[in-house]
């Protein structure tokens, strides 16, 4: 016999939660049969600024969508209004954008790896993974003069080069940051009271996770092998990598993928310093966009996608960004079903959620 | 410049969304574009790394049928579309009747 029907609201303010969603958690007993999501508390309307701004400075307002994912949505709006105009970047660009992607994978993926730790109440674990990123965050401001707004990007390049020793500095401090991550790495996949929280904890298939249009590590660790990296934007078709995955499918899995995903990043930074070629690093613009574009690529949180459309004015009709976390929620609510009322704060973490860009 | 990209008319739209459910294709994103008086809405689906898009051209006062009966997952897309734009979809399965965005500026409002 069904048990009586509560409704408990979950956010929009919560501990684990340092942006507002809310989501009616429908129970019976301890268990969750239903989750109805709800966004929407804090939308800025920055899509709408295109047909205000300049098409030029709209590069700033794309990289303030949100401070974590902040390089992505700039490369992904520049991407877009490069392959309208027909601009062909130098090699030396597509190398150093990638780099620059990987570190702020690099940065977004070892804050997770905090805020997990912080959900399931391991406080030092915490604060070590956190201070491992601060490495991260030195590097880029070396690269870029900023930490978490970089203004390096424009469209047709970059606004100013990166010095080859400045990068090839980045090598033994990448060396030490996979160490450090290697040293925490036991602490979130081999310690038996955290894997009680993660284990078995918001199961979804490969199957439905595609079915629901679930992205990045939410839906590789459901076995899915999908990377938009793999597509070969900016300098990823020229450096070795491997797509992560995990058997899973549950907080377990995307904390596994996550993890070994640091490796790859790492990887791919110092492969793109071995190989960076030299030149210039912008080339001239001339004229307005018009046409439109969609740029699909792989942020830390997964795929996003970039839909600009312009009539060959100074400025946009439309800019459009999809970010992962907009598409993961469809699935979070699915993978909520069956879980304990208890589990729900680590669940919602492990899809990694933004507000910040859903609620561009 | 889209590649893969159908136009079709509102009417259409239904079966052409479902032609590409049969070939296993994901919804990856509903957008609308305002382009004078009208708007034009691009459905874009995915399977594996081949995207498709589907565009079709609305007025404000025409009714949009919602394609969460193939696509379940859609329906933050459309409730989007319909709070940031003023754009009727009708049978949206989710449907927040405006209140998904709480914007105090009525639509449009991207």
């Amino acid at each position: 016999m069904a048990g009586k029907r509560s409704v408990i609201p979950f956010g929009p303010q919560h501990p684990v939660l340092p942006e507002p969603i809310h989501i009616d958690l429908v129970t019976e007993d301890e268990k969750v049969v239903e989750a109805i999501p709800s966004i929407g508390f804090i939308h800025r309307g920055l899509e709408s600024l295109v047909t205000k701004k300049d098409f030029n400075d709209m590069v700033y307002v794309a990289e303030r969508i949100c401070g974590i994912c902040s390089y992505g949505h700039g490369y992904g709006y520049v991407d877009a209004l490069e392959h309208i105009m027909s601009i062909e970047v130098p090699d030396r660009v597509q190398y150093i954008r990638t780099l620059l992607f990987e570190l702020s994978r690099l940065h977004s993926h070892i804050l997770w790896l905090g805020l997990m730790a912080d959900a399931f109440g391991f406080e030092s674990l915490f604060m070590e993974t956190w201070r491992i990123r601060e490495k991260v965050l030195d590097m880029l401001e070396n690269a870029t003069g900023g930490r978490v707004i970089f203004s390096i990007l424009k469209i047709g390049g970059l606004r100013r080069d990166v010095p080859d020793e400045v990068m090839k500095g980045f090598i033994p401090e990448l060396d030490r940051i996979a160490e450090e991550i290697k040293a925490c790495e036991g602490a979130f996949l081999l310690d038996p009271a955290v894997q009680s929280r993660l284990r078995g904890v918001g199961y979804i298939s490969g199957k439905d996770a595609e079915r629901l249009g679930c992205e990045g590590p939410f839906l590789r660790a459901s076995g899915v092998e999908w990377d938009n990296r793999t597509r070969g934007y900016a300098a990823y078709g020229e450096v070795d990598f491997e797509v992560i995955t995990s058997k899973e499918g549950d907080s377990y899995g995307r904390c596994e993928v996550r993890i070994k995903e640091i490796y790859q990043s790492i990887s791919i930074i110092k492969q793109c310093i071995e190989k960076m070629p030299a030149g210039n690093h912008s080339v001239p613009v001339k004229g307005f966009p018009n046409g439109e574009h969609m740029t699909v690529i792989e942020q830390p949180r997964g795929g996003a996608c970039y839909y600009v459309h312009s009539s060959g004015k100074k400025f946009i009709e439309r800019m459009r960004v999809r970010t992962p976390t907009f598409a993961n929620i469809p699935a979070l609510a699915e993978t909520l079903k069956g879980c304990d009322v208890a589990d729900v704060p680590i669940l919602v973490v492990t899809i990694d959620p933004c507000i910040s860009c859903t609620e561009r | 410049m889209l590649d893969n990209l159908y136009e079709t008319e509102l009417s259409g739209l239904l079966n052409k969304v479902k032609e590409i459910q049969n070939t296993g294709a994901h919804i990856m994103q509903v957008c609308a574009t305002k382009i004078g008086e009208s708007y034009e809405l691009l459905y874009t689906f995915g399977k594996g790394y081949d995207i498709k898009h589907i565009k079709t051209v609305v007025s404000l006062g025409d009714h949009v049928p919602s394609i969460t009966d193939i696509f379940p997952s859609a329906f933050l897309y459309e409730n989007e579309i319909h709070d940031l734009f003023g754009i009727e979809i009708e049978g949206i399965n989710h449907d927040y009747r405006g209140g998904l965005y709480r914007t105090a500026v009525e639509a449009p409002f991207a």
